[in-house]
C-alpha cells in the first residue's frame, strides 16, 4: 500500500492546530515558543510534501523547509534572547503581565 | 493487502507525532512540554526522511533536535519557568480556543479530503542524493539558491549579534 | 472711460489698507488717506459724468449706455450667467457725482466730528466700505451683481451703526437694521430667483424673446424685488429700522440713512423702470400707494419727535416715499405724456441727497455742540453757531420747497406727476409736503430759537464747530442753492431723450402757498420762548400725540407680530420638536454608539493572542462561508 498524500498532510494539520491551540492556552511566553516551533514545524513538512509528491523534480520545497529551519533557529535565539532580558526585569514571563510598552 | 515495513514505520511516525503534539500543549510542566517538543521534532525528522529527504531530516535532527530544544531547556532553566505554568485561563475563553480549533482542523482536513489529490506514488527508499543538493545550494542559476543560501547566512549572524546584545547585562 | 474701474478700485484699497495698517496708523493719516482717496474718487465721478454728458447723443436723442468693464462670473447657460461689471448710463453716472460727493464732505467732516474718538481708523475703513459697496451696486451691469453689492451695503451699513459697539442701543439698533433689511433682501432674492428662472437671464435689458418667455410673471418678479427695495428704502411697514440706525456716528446717518444708501430702493425701481412700464405697469402703482403711505405715516411720526436725528430719520422715509410716489404714478416711458414722474424723482432723489445730508451733518454740530439729540435741550442755539444755523434754515427751506432752493424744483416735478396721475394723489403729496414744512420748521424753531437751555451754558457755552465740520455744510449749502437750476431733464428722462423743465405755476404756486401756511404755523406755534399751542394740543389729543411719539406703536406691532405669533405659535412649537424629538434621536444614536464601543472596547485589550484569536476565528468563518454559499 502506498502513503497518500494526505495522511501527511493530515498529520501536518493536527500539529498545526495543536500548536494554534497551545499558542492561545498557554500563558508562559516560553511555552507559547514552544508551540509556535509546533506551527513552524507543521509548514516545514507541508513543503517538503508537496514538493515530494507533486512536484518530484523540483527542489523548491526542500530548500524552503531548509531555510525554514534556519529562520526557526534564529527566531528562537532572538526571542529567548528577548525573554530572558524580560525575566530580567520581571522576574516572570507571563504574558499578562508583560504591558508595561502597550500603548 | 501487503503493508510494508515503511507502511508501518510512516503511521508509527504519525501516531508519535500526534500524540506528542498534543501533549506537547496540553502538560502542566514546561520541562515535559520542551520534552514532547522534541519528540515532535524527532518525527518531523523522521518523516523527511521517509519522503527521502534525508539531508533535511539530517539538519532537522542537528538545528531543531539539538540546537533549538537545548536552547529551550537552558532558558526554562534560567528563568525558573515551571513556576510560571501554575495559571488558569477562562472557561470560556478555553472553550472558545478548544472550539475554534477543532471546527478549523476539521475543516482543513475536510478540505484535503474533498481536493481529490491524485495518487501519485513516490519511490520508497530512494534519497535525495547529497551532491544535488550541494550544487542547488552553491549555483547561481535558475532553480538554484546561493542568493538566499547567503542572506540566510547574514540573517543568522544577525540573529546572532542580536540575541547577544539583548540578553547580555546592563552595564 | 477705461478709468472708471478706480472709482471701484480706490475705495476698496483704501478698506484694506486702513483695515488691516490702520490701527499703526495716527487717526490723522489714517483720515487723510480715506478722505484724499474719496477726493480721488470724487474727482473721477465728475470727470466720468463730464465725460459721459459731454458725449454726442445718439439718433434717437439718447445717451448711449457705456459698458467699459465688464467679466462673466459664473456662467450657468448660454444666456443666464452672472457677471461683473460697470454700467454707465444717465442714472448711475448721476448716482456716482451724489455718493462721492456725499461721501466725500462726509469723510471731511468725520475728522471734526470724530476726532478723538476710540477707533478712529476703523470708521474710516467703514466708510471706504461703505462707499464701494454703494458705488459697485449703482454701476451694476446685471441684477445679481447689484444684489451683492446690495448685501454689501448692508453689512457695512450694519458695522456704522453698531459702530459704537459699547452701546447697547448701537447693537441692538444695528441687528435691527440688518435683520430687518435681510428679511426685506428676501423678497428681493426671490425676485431674483423668478426673475433668472422665468426669463433665463439676469440682465437688466432682457431682448424680446425673453420677455415672451418670461413676461408673465415679470409682475411677480418685479414686486418681490420692491420688497427689497422697501426694506432698505425703509417703506412702511419695514421703516421700522432706520429711526433706530441714528444710533450711528452722526455723519453716517448723513452718507448712509439719508444720502445714498436708502435711496436704493428707489434706485432699483428706477433700473427696472423700463420693464415695470411695459409689463407691469399695476406693479409700479403698488409702489406708489406704498410711498404715498409711507411719506404720510412719517410726516406724521416727525411732528411729534422730540430726537433731532428721529426727526431727520422720518422726515428721510418721507421724502423716500415722494421719490417712490413719483416713480410709481408714471404711466408711461414718455417724459411728456406720463414719464415726468421718472425724471422727477431721480432729481428729487438727487436734490434730496445733499440737502438731507446738509440737515444731517447740521445736527451733528448741534449735537456736538450740545452734547444731546433732545430738542428740549436746545433752544436759542442761532447766536452761539451762525454758519449751522445759516446752512440749516436753507435746507429747511429746500425741503420745504421754497424757491429758488433746489427742493422746490424737484418737489414741484413730483407734484406735478402726481396731479397728472390723480388729483387725489396730488393733493394728498400736497399735504405732506405742507406737513414737511411744518415739522422741519418745527424743528429748527425748537433748535435755533425758543428758550436758551441755561443749565447747559452755565457749564458749557455752545460754539461753532470747527472749520472741517462747517466747510462741508457750507459747500453742501450752497449746492443746494443752485442745484435746482440744473437742466435736469437734459441728462436724465424716462426714455432718455433731453426734457426740458417748465414749472406748471399752478402746481408750484399751490405748494408754495402750502409750505408758507405751514412754515408761518410753525412760526407760531414754536417761534416763541414758550410754547402755548403746542401744549395745549398735546393737551387736548394726548393719546394722538402720545400714538405719533410712539410712532403709532409699529415697532410695538412688529415685537407683537415677531414675538407673540411668530415666536410663539411657530418657532416655539419648532424648538420643541426640535429639541425633544430630534435632539432626542441623536441623543439616542449618540448614546447607542458610546453603548455599542462599551461592549466592543474590551476586544481591544492590548493582547496579541487575543487579536490572533479573533483573526482565526475570522478566517474560519469566511472560509465555512465560501464553503457553504
Amino acid at each position: 500500500m502506498e502513503i497518500h498524500v494526505i495522511h501527511y498532510l493530515i498529520v501536518s494539520t493536527v500539529m498545526l492546530f495543536c500548536g494554534i491551540y497551545g499558542f492561545f492556552t498557554r500563558k508562559n511566553l516560553l511555552a507559547i515558543l514552544i508551540s509556535v516551533e509546533l506551527i513552524l514545524n507543521a509548514t516545514n513538512i507541508n513543503f517538503a510534501v508537496f514538493n515530494r509528491y507533486l512536484y518530484p523534480d523540483a527542489l523548491e520545497g526542500h530548500f524552503f523547509s531548509l531555510f525554514g529551519i534556519a529562520i526557526a533557529a534564529a527566531e528562537t535565539a532572538v526571542a529567548i534572547a528577548i525573554i530572558i532580558n524580560v525575566y530580567r526585569n520581571v522576574k516572570h514571563v507571563l504574558t499578562d503581565d508583560i504591558n508595561e510598552l502597550k500603548g | 493487502m501487503d503493508i510494508s515495513l515503511l507502511d508501518i514505520a510512516f503511521y508509527v511516525v504519525a501516531a508519535v507525532i500526534i500524540f506528542f503534539s498534543v501533549m506537547a500543549v496540553t502538560t502542566g510542566r514546561i520541562v515535559r512540554s520542551a520534552t514532547y517538543l522534541l519528540f515532535v521534532l524527532f518525527g518531523t525528522g523522521g518523516i523527511y526522511s521517509m519522503l527521502g529527504y534525508t539531508y533535511l531530516g539530517a539538519v532537522q535532527l542537528i538545528v531543531y533536535a539539538g540546537g533549538i530544544v537545548v536552547l529551550y531547556v537552558f532558558s526554562i532553566l534560567l528563568t525558573q519557568s515551571d513556576r510560571n505554568m501554575r495559571y488558569k485561563i477562562p472557561l470560556a475563553k478555553f472553550l472558545t480556543v478548544l472550539l475554534t480549533c477543532l471546527v478549523g482542523a476539521g475543516l482543513v482536513i475536510f478540505l484535503l479530503v474533498s481536493n481529490h489529490f491524485a495518487l501519485v506514488t513516490i519511490p520508497q527508499g530512494v534519497e535525495l542524493p547529497a551532491t544535488e543538493i550541494g550544487h542547488a545550494l552553491i549555483g547561481a542559476d535558475k532553480y538554484q539558491f546561493v542568493l538566499p543560501f547567503e542572506v540566510v547566512s547574514v540573517l543568522l549572524l544577525a540573529c546572532m549579534i542580536g540575541a547577544i546584545m539583548i540578553a547580555r547585562k546592563q552595564k | 472711460m477705461e478709468y472708471t474701474i478706480l472709482i471701484l478700485a480706490l475705495p476698496v484699497l483704501s478698506f484694506l489698507l486702513l483695515a488691516l495698517a490702520g490701527m499703526k496708523m495716527s487717526h490723522r493719516l489714517a483720515g487723510t488717506i480715506g478722505t484724499l482717496v474719496l477726493g480721488v474718487v470724487a474727482v473721477l465721478s465728475y470727470l466720468t459724468a463730464y465725460q459721459y454728458f459731454s458725449a454726442p447723443r445718439m439718433a434717437d436723442g439718447t445717451y448711449a449706455t457705456l459698458i467699459p468693464y465688464h467679466i462673466t462670473w459664473l456662467p450657468f447657460t448660454e444666456t443666464l450667467h452672472i457677471d461683473m461689471g460697470i454700467l454707465l448710463d444717465p442714472i448711475s453716472v448721476m448716482m456716482l457725482v451724489v455718493i462721492s460727493t456725499v461721501s466725500l464732505m462726509v469723510h471731511l467732516y468725520s475728522f471734526g466730528y470724530m476726532k478723538g474718538e476710540r477707533g478712529f481708523q476703523r470708521y474710516y475703513a467703514y466708510l471706504s466700505l461703505f462707499t464701494f459697496s454703494m458705488l459697485g451696486l449703482v454701476v451694476a451691469t446685471n441684477i445679481f451683481q447689484m444684489y451683492v453689492f446690495w448685501e454689501l451695503v448692508g453689512v457695512s451699513s450694519y458695522l456704522l451703526i453698531g459702530f459704537y459697539y459699547t452701546k447697547p442701543e448701537a447693537i441692538s439698533a444695528s441687528k435691527k437694521a440688518f435683520i430687518v433689511t435681510r428679511f426685506a433682501d428676501l423678497g428681493f432674492l426671490i425676485g431674483i430667483l423668478i426673475y433668472g428662472y422665468y426669463m433665463g437671464t439676469f440682465t437688466f435689458t432682457p431682448d424680446q424673446q425673453m420677455l415672451m418667455q418670461g413676461g408673465m410673471m415679470l409682475p411677480w418678479a418685479l414686486g418681490l424685488m420692491f420688497v427689497g427695495g422697501a426694506g432698505k428704502s425703509a417703506m412702511f411697514p419695514l421703516h421700522i429700522w432706520l429711526p433706530d440706525a441714528m444710533e450711528g456716528p452722526t455723519p453716517v446717518s448723513a452718507l448712509i440713512h439719508a444720502a445714498t444708501m436708502v435711496v436704493a430702493g428707489v434706485y432699483q425701481v428706477a433700473r427696472m423702470f423700463t420693464l415695470y412700464m411695459g409689463y407691469a405697469p399695476e406693479t409700479i402703482h403698488i409702489v406708489a400707494y406704498v410711498g404715498a403711505f409711507t411719506a404720510f405715516y412719517a410726516a406724521a411720526v416727525a411732528c411729534a419727535q422730540s430726537d433731532i436725528k428721529r426727526v431727520l430719520a422720518f422726515s428721510t422715509i418721507s421724502q423716500i416715499g415722494f421719490m417712490m410716489v413719483a416713480l410709481g404714478v408714471c404711466t408711461s416711458a414718455h417724459p411728456h405724456e406720463g414719464g415726468l414722474g421718472y425724471m422727477a424723482s431721480m432729481f428729487h432723489l438727487f436734490t434730496h441727497a445733499m440737502f438731507k445730508a446738509l440737515l444731517f451733518l447740521g445736527a451733528g454740530c448741534i449735537i456736538h455742540a450740545v452734547h444731546s439729540n433732545e430738542m428740549s435741550t436746545m433752544g436759542g442755539l442761532r447766536k452761539y453757531m451762525p454758519i449751522t444755523h445759516w446752512t440749516f434754515l436753507i435746507a429747511c427751506l429746500a425741503i420745504s420747497g421754497i424757491p429758488p432752493f433746489s427742493g422746490f424744483f424737484s418737489k414741484d416735478e413730483i407734484l406735478t406727476a402726481c396731479f397728472a396721475f390723480s388729483p387725489v394723489i396730488g393733493w394728498v403729496m400736497t399735504v405732506i409736503a405742507g406737513m414737511t414744512s411744518f415739522y422741519m420748521f418745527r424743528l429748527y424753531y425748537c433748535i435755533f430759537w425758543g428758550k436758551e437751555n441755561k443749565e447747559l451754558h452755565a457749564a458749557h457755552t455752545p460754539h461753532e464747530s470747527p472749520l472741517t465740520m462747517t466747510l462741508p455744510l457750507m459747500i453742501l449749502a450752497a449746492i443746494t442753492c443752485v442745484a435746482g437750476f440744473i437742466p435736469f431733464g437734459h441728462f436724465v428722462s424716462s426714455n432718455g431723450t433731453s426734457y426740458d423743465i417748465h414749472l406748471d405755476w399752478s402746481v408750484a404756486g399751490t405748494s408754495i402757498v402750502v409750505a408758507l401756511i405751514a412754515i408761518a404755523l410753525a412760526t407760531w406755534m414754536y417761534l416763541r420762548e414758550d410754547q402755548p399751542v403746542a401744549d395745549a394740543l398735546q393737551r387736548t389729543f394726548p393719546k394722538l400725540h402720545r400714538a405719533a411719539y410712539k410712532r403709532f406703536y409699529m415697532d410695538e406691532l412688529w415685537l407683537f407680530v415677531t414675538k407673540k405669533i411668530i415666536f410663539r405659535c411657530v418657532s416655539a412649537p419648532l424648538a420643541w420638536f426640535d429639541r425633544h424629538v430630534i435632539d432626542q434621536f441623536l441623543n439616542f444614536l449618540a448614546w447607542a454608539t458610546n453603548a455599542l464601543g462599551e461592549e466592543v472596547q474590551p476586544l481591544q485589550n492590548g493582547r496579541i493572542q487575543t487579536y490572533t484569536l479573533w483573526f482565526l476565528g475570522g478566517i474560519v468563518v469566511l472560509t465555512l462561508m465560501l464553503l457553504l454559499v
